[in-house]
């Protein structure tokens, strides 16, 4: 009836993680009867859960993001004070069973969870405003990616309270994730979670191809469109290209495990290095979707920051191409030491030196864009100076390992896992740090308090450095990955500075938690009328704050890359149109939302082989998806009544402003 | 809203080709022929391993182009530049992705066998 599902799969004897989900349980209990004291349901459903609105879902996005940073760092605390405390032949208190699948779940969810979201959530946000669209090609579309999210991060989560996660690591390599050394259910949690946002991200990323392609304003070019439009365009294409690699790897994974294939394991003829070269093949491609919008958002940051136009926009279009394409041919160098012969090494390590090329033209661009203007030190400017010298570095070490002889000394060593928290943190992170301190005034209409947003970027800055400038030096001296304990006194202070600069970035941590509740409680101090807080030069910023749901009254009319400077520059920014034409929009829909349960639902059914529940779940999809497909009142029209009416109340805000 | 309640099949009006019934049959028949071929070279036949193996990539290929024109709708013809990226996407994505993988994974048998 319920597979291998028992109440004994439940680990009571595990004090830390039941404390862990009474506090869960505690919060959600809290966070329930807050909704319903507040008669919070109705508005809850109708306004977010079911809107197809692209800023809600942006916003929904992120809200996930931070809460799975909240997880995947107390597994980061975890891991540097159990080194920490595990020295000279001590144990610490986490048990290599325990302590495997908290690393595991650590990159899963910092990658998977938290940095996807994140990235997804600010495009979804700003994208389509940027380009002057009333939302994405397929609205529908968006709000089911967003809850396939949701069904694997609850995936991910229930693998806490109810059996375990995997042992193997974020790659998950078989052998060692196949049936005979992993036979629990710890590797079908990440099958299943990792398949089933795979499969929003692959929507996600067609839907805003098709958005950027053919929802712009009629007027705006390709090559005018604005730069985090265009980065996160070259991540898309990525995403497209490469998120298929992983179905397909992990496709076989499970057929492995499930139905005795042998695509990986030796015996039957199956090859194990395949899934290595698979998995790097979409997981290479993989930081440079993260990155890349990340790029865009220093690029917006700096040029508006510094009241210039952007230094060489062409060039910052096609140093982002050529990074897309290079991405996708270096996914060997994870994998050097895997004996592919002298003649491959080369290749792909040659082929990822070149990479820092297009990255350094990006990096003068930016620098040349700083050079004669006015820099005003604000919180997002800050992130992207930090990230400006901890992203070179990265880049540097990076270049390093890329040579071939080198990384067969440095390979699985903390020197590598220095290296990619180098460029994640600092390029990917520091990124959608920027960008949330950024468009937060866009989004809600208040301002961030500069104060705490500070203190957090310095208590990041130099908490990073602290926690992982050790690392190379432990790499140096010999330290591998993935160690539960060690013995070597030698290795000993660097562990204890590292678990030291972890604190440093959980003060950081604690610091923006406590900027977004002191903004929100003086969100009337911090209030932006004019929708243009920072004398912006792109068209988000030229509807109000928080945009309409339909973003603009009119089509905006491009005649410039910095379309909304060209605007105030003539003085047309805020005109009133003659008049108001009907608005198409989409209408709202529970349908992804319900696919996303019934995917959640089955999901769970397939990691425990209750197989009957399993059915009952494709079928409510499908059934789900025919409801939607066959419903013909998808879609209404705004009346320019009501439209006049919304205009006029932001434009009498404005003359107050 | 009442004004125009068939908007959302208005809007369907100018897109692309979406295929006849025909063309569905005729793109699953060729796509079934494509697959039995080389798994009956694979299962029981006398061709020599490397002349298998040339023929499973080239039925491969063919078997791709096959989907993106029967099932996607992609051609050279109507819509232009789009459609074209798309072809020139997965041309890469084969020599690319294909080709470099096939080479890793000889050079590492080539080298352990």
């Amino acid at each position: 009836m319920f597979g291998k599902l028992t109440l004994e799969a439940v680990p009571y004897h595990e004090p830390i993680v039941m404390v862990t989900l009474a506090m869960v349980a505690l919060g959600g209990l809290a966070l329930i009867a807050a909704i319903t004291y507040f008669r919070k349901w109705n508005y809850l459903w109708t306004e977010w859960l079911t809107s197809v609105d692209h800023k809600r879902i942006g916003v929904m996005y992120i809200i996930v993001a931070l809460v799975m940073l909240l997880r995947g760092f107390a597994d980061a605390m975890m891991m540097r004070s159990q080194l920490a405390l595990a020295t000279n032949g001590a144990l610490g208190y986490l048990p290599p069973d325990h302590y495997d699948q908290i690393f595991t779940a650590h990159g899963v969810i910092m990658i998977i969870f938290m940095a996807m979201p994140f990235m997804f959530g600010l495009m979804n946000i700003i994208l389509p405003l940027q380009i002057g669209a009333r939302d994405v090609a397929f609205p529908f579309l968006n709000s089911l990616s967003f809850w396939l999210l949701v069904a694997a991060v609850v995936l991910m989560n229930l693998s806490l309270g109810v059996g375990e996660f995997a042992r193997t690591g974020w790659v998950a390599y078989p052998p060692l994730s196949g049936l005979e050394f992993s036979p629990g259910v710890g590797v079908d949690y990440y099958i299943w979670a990792l398949q089933i946002s795979g499969i929003g991200t692959t929507l996600t990323a067609v839907n805003f191809l098709v958005t950027v392609l053919k929802m712009r304003a009629p007027t705006m070019k390709l090559m005018e469109m604005p730069i985090f439009t265009w980065t996160c365009t070259w991540a898309n294409v990525l995403v497209v290209a490469s998120f298929p690699i992983l179905t397909a790897a992990l496709g076989m994974l499970t057929l492995d495990r499930y139905l005795d294939f042998h695509f990986f394991t030796s015996d039957g003829g199956g090859n194990a290095m395949m899934y290595i070269n698979l998995f790097w093949a979409w997981g290479h491609p993989e930081v440079y979707i993260l990155v890349l919008p990340a790029f865009g958002i220093f690029s917006e940051v700096i040029s508006t920051f510094t009241g210039k136009r952007l230094f060489g926009y062409k060039s910052m279009i096609y140093a982002s191409g050529v990074i897309a394409i290079l991405g996708f041919v270096v996914w060997l160098h994870h994998f050097f030491t895997m004996g592919s012969g002298a003649n491959v090494n080369a290749f792909f390590g040659i082929a990822t030196m070149v990479i820092a090329i297009p990255t350094g033209v990006k990096l003068f661009n930016w620098l040349f864009t700083i050079y004669r203007g006015r820099l005003r030190f604000t919180s997002p400017v800050l992130w992207t100076l930090g990230f400006m010298v901890t992203f070179t570095i990265g880049g540097m070490t990076g270049v390093l390992m890329a040579v071939p002889g080198a990384d067969f000394v440095l390979h699985n060593s903390l020197f590598l896992i220095a290296h990619f928290h180098n460029t994640i943190i600092g390029g990917a992170v520091f990124g959608y740090l920027a960008g949330f301190t950024f468009w937060f005034p866009k989004v809600f209409g208040f301002k961030l308090n500069e104060k705490w947003g500070k203190a957090s970027f310095w208590f990041w800055q130099i908490g990073f450095y602290f926690a992982f400038v050790p690392l190379y030096i432990l790499g140096f001296l010999g330290m591998t990955r993935r160690l539960n304990h060690t013995d070597n006194p030698d290795w000993t202070p660097w562990l204890y500075v590292a678990c030291i600069g972890a604190v440093l970035i959980l003060f950081g941590i604690l610091c923006q938690f406590i900027q977004v509740f002191v903004s929100v409680r003086d969100r009337k101090k911090l209030v932006d009328e004019s929708g243009d807080p920072w004398n912006a030069h792109t068209l988000e910023w030229a509807t109000s704050s928080p945009p309409p749901f339909y973003n603009f009254a009119t089509t905006p009319v491009v005649h410039d890359i910095d379309a909304f400077t060209d605007m105030k520059e003539k003085g047309i920014a805020y005109d009133r149109p003659a008049r108001y034409a009907p608005i198409h929009m989409p209408r709202n829909t529970s349908a992804g939302l319900i696919i996303g349960a019934f995917a959640t639902v089955g999901g769970f059914a397939a990691i425990w082989h209750i197989w009957w529940l399993a059915i009952v779940s494709l079928v409510g999809i499908v059934a789900a998806f025919l409801v939607r497909a066959y419903d013909n009142d998808v879609d209404y029209y705004v009346q320019p009544a009501e439209i006049e009416r919304l205009e006029n109340a932001h434009l009498a805000k404005l003359a107050k402003a | 809203m009442s004004q125009h309640p068939k908007a959302g099949h208005a809007a369907h009006a100018d897109e692309g080709k979406h295929g006849s019934v025909q063309s569905y049959i005729v793109g699953f028949i060729l796509a079934v022929i494509l697959t039995v071929i080389p798994f009956w070279m694979v299962m029981d036949s006398n061709v020599s391993r490397k002349a298998t193996l040339i023929a499973i990539s080239l039925f491969a290929i063919v078997q791709i182009v096959v989907h993106l024109k029967y099932f996607l709708h992609l051609d050279f013809s109507t819509e232009g530049k789009p459609n074209t990226f798309s072809f020139l996407f997965t041309a890469l994505v084969i020599v690319m992705l294909v080709g470099l993988s096939v080479w890793i994974i000889f050079s590492a048998n080539a080298l352990m066998m």
